[in-house]
């Protein structure tokens, strides 16, 4: 499979990881940049798996390959790693293209280091000029103010690469029919390790972000817990639910469930008030749907800006009690 | 018990950031140092590790030049029993930016080996290049068990049992035997800091330079740094704080639509 690329799922619940599709569409274009073919696999318990596959069967691909095992039905890296040890030998890709999910980043860097690999994670862009050359894959490089272009060494080993949230569109995914393959991996109980267990929650919501139609978020940029009051006078005077980003929670500043982003809440209101925020992509994943986006950061290059409709390049701790007294002028008057 | 912690050096969260002059890394000539946040976390882990389980040794690791030592010596100061310092040139053959990340944790997991840990820890993900994945191909290299995005570990009997995030708040428990390799999320404690004590007593402790292996032919090659080109048109507003925050009124009032 010369130039062949394989997409490798994740599955959610009885269905997709959201992600998922996203990697198919970087995938299926890396295959046609580069003349090669374009295959998928999934993973899991045969017959949980059976439906998802079926539909695969419906986009343009080489062949879609049912990866089934009763040691696959849940989620550990020993498995994983295993089972597509044995399946990328098997089809012999050129790239093996994943979602950067927090599974991948899980397994993918040691199925890349058995293969004698490095993976490639969290790319936000691939390149191709010449197909000749190689593709080129973009990464952002501290915390989205540089970007990284790399190449994959020329050996003729597998190239790994995972796609960052959002960089590439599900609905970009080709349409056609495909062929159905199962893959039958040898795995031992014995190897596998790691003993998970479920999926469980911290502790009952009290707040719903996802609902608020007004959100101002803050964060390390306020400094310290006391200058907190600042941005809550200014969420009072908005009529705000107050969010924040991670660093800001994991202080104990404000309870967990206000964190907006990868490994918190997703919202999306008609406004998102970000107050020294750098805007790290796994921020920005939890507020990307905000309808219009204001952001107060004293770095104008700060990657934040690149999703603000309005930008405010100065010191919050001038401009958010002027910001307050307008607002709580503005409604006097 | 023995716990390895890796703990990377990186440029300060507000450093300015250029691209060198070879326009394939980091200009480092004005940038101070810090330690790596996950890493603080991980290292917070291993000391409370060792204060419920009575007795254990918490050894700090760094890959790099001369200047990581001073991150080395904070580990220490806060807590960490001796320190163990990879040392790679500061440029050209043999640093850090001439190996991929397979030959990074291969300098990592050489110097685990010769320590023998029970349990080794790493950030997450490094602030500065954020690959994510030193802590798992170095879990690979060694042959062990590991587990990602771990808040809290208990031991048990014959191994750990650790607390782990998953996507959109969600977490889940998973267990495994020793030795074992963990990667750190923020946030699973409070960070301590230094004492006056701490830090006189991190003079005496022991720090130890190994030399490092030299580089591997490279996998993968960064080929180009550059700052990343504006796609969004961005309002930006200017003037004092006052007649931002008038301008600001008025799009909340007519544009946004929420006063
Ligand atoms: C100029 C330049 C060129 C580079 N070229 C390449 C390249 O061609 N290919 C490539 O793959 N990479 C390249 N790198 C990156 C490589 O050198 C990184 O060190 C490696 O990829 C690890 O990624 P990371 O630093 O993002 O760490 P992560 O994998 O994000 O780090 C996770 C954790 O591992 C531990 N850790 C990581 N590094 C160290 C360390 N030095 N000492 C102690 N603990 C550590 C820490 O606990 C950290 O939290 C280059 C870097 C530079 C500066
Ligand atoms: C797996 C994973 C999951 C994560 N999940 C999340 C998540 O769910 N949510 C999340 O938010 N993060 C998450 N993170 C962390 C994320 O990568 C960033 O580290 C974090 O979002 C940074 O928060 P921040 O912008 O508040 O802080 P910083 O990046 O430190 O930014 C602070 C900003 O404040 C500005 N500033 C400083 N002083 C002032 C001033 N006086 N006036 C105006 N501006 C000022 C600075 O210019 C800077 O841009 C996750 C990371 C990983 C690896």
């Amino acid at each position: 499979m010369s130039n062949g690329v394989l997409v490798v799922l994740e599955t959610k619940g009885a269905g997709w990881h959201r992600m998922s599709f996203e990697a198919l569409a970087a995938g299926q274009k890396l295959a046609a940049d580069m003349g090669g073919a374009c295959s998928a696999a999934v993973l899991g318990e045969a017959a949980a798996i059976a439906p998802l596959a079926a539909e695969l069967a419906t986009k343009r691909l080489a062949t879609v390959w049912m990866v089934g095992d009763a040691l696959l039905a849940q989620y550990t890296a020993d498995g994983w790693i295993a089972a597509l040890a044995q399946l990328i030998a098997e089809v012999k890709p050129k790239y093996v293209v994943l979602p950067h999910t927090y599974q991948v980043r899980d397994f993918a860097p040691a199925l890349a280091t058995r293969m004698g690999e490095v993976l490639i994670g969290d790319v936000t862009a691939i390149q191709v000029a010449v197909a000749a050359d190689g593709p080129v894959f973009v990464r952002q490089w501290m915390q989205g103010k540089l970007n990284a272009e790399y190449r994959h060494g020329g050996d003729g080993g597998v190239c790994f690469v995972s796609v960052q949230a959002g960089s590439f569109r599900g609905d970009a995914v080709e349409s056609g029919a495909s062929e159905v393959k199962t893959f039958a991996p040898t795995l031992e109980a014995a190897k596998i390790r790691t003993k998970p267990g479920e999926a469980f929650r911290e502790a009952a919501q009290t707040v719903d972000l996802s609902s608020a139609p007004v959100i101002v978020s803050v964060g390390r940029g306020i400094g310290e817990q006391e200058n907190l009051k600042l941005v809550e006078a200014l969420a009072t005077a908005l009529g705000a639910e107050i969010a924040a980003s991670r660093p800001i929670c994991d202080a104990g500043w404000l309870p967990m469930e206000r964190q907006v982003g990868s490994s918190g809440q997703t919202v999306a209101p008609k406004l998102y008030l970000a107050v020294g925020i750098s805007g790290a992509i796994q921020h920005l994943v939890g507020m990307k749907g905000a309808k219009t986006v204001i952001a107060i950061n004293k770095d104008a290059d700060a990657p934040i800006f690149e999703v603000a409709d309005i930008g405010v390049v100065g010191d919050l701790f001038e401009v958010v009690p002027a910001l307050t007294k307008a607002i709580e002028g503005a409604a006097r008057g | 018990m023995k716990i390895v912690v890796a703990v990377k050096q990186v440029p300060e969260r507000d450093a300015v950031v250029r691209v060198a002059a070879d326009g394939r890394g980091l200009d480092e000539r004005d940038v101070t140092w810090t330690m790596n946040e996950p890493d603080a976390y991980a290292l917070e882990e291993a000391l409370q590790l060792k204060e419920r389980a009575g007795e254990a040794e918490v050894v700090v690791l760094c890959a790099g030049p001369e200047r990581v030592q001073s991150t080395l010596r904070e580990a220490l100061a806060k807590g960490a029993d001796r320190a163990v310092h990879v040392v790679t040139p500061e440029s050209g053959a043999g640093s850090l930016g001439e190996r991929d990340s397979l030959d990074v944790a291969r300098l990592l997991a050489e110097a685990v080996k010769a320590e023998a840990a029970d349990l080794v820890l790493t950030g997450l993900q490094s602030d500065d290049l954020g690959a994510g994945q030193t802590g798992v191909v170095m879990a690979e290299l060694l042959g062990v068990p590991h587990a990602t995005l771990v808040l809290q570990v208990e031991l048990l009997g014959n191994g750990i049992k650790v607390k782990r995030e998953l996507e959109d708040g969600w977490m889940q428990q998973v267990e495994m035997p020793l030795p074992a390799l963990l990667t750190v999320q923020s946030g699973g404690n409070r960070l301590r800091y230094a004492t006056l004590m701490g830090i006189k007593r991190a003079r005496q402790k022991e720090m130890r330079e190994v030399s490092a292996a030299a580089a591997a032919k490279r996998v993968d090659e960064v080929v180009k740094v550059s700052p990343p080109t504006r796609v969004k048109r961005t309002e930006m507003l200017t003037g004092s704080a006052d007649e931002i925050a008038a301008t600001l009124v008025e799009r909340l009032r007519f544009e946004v639509k929420v006063l």
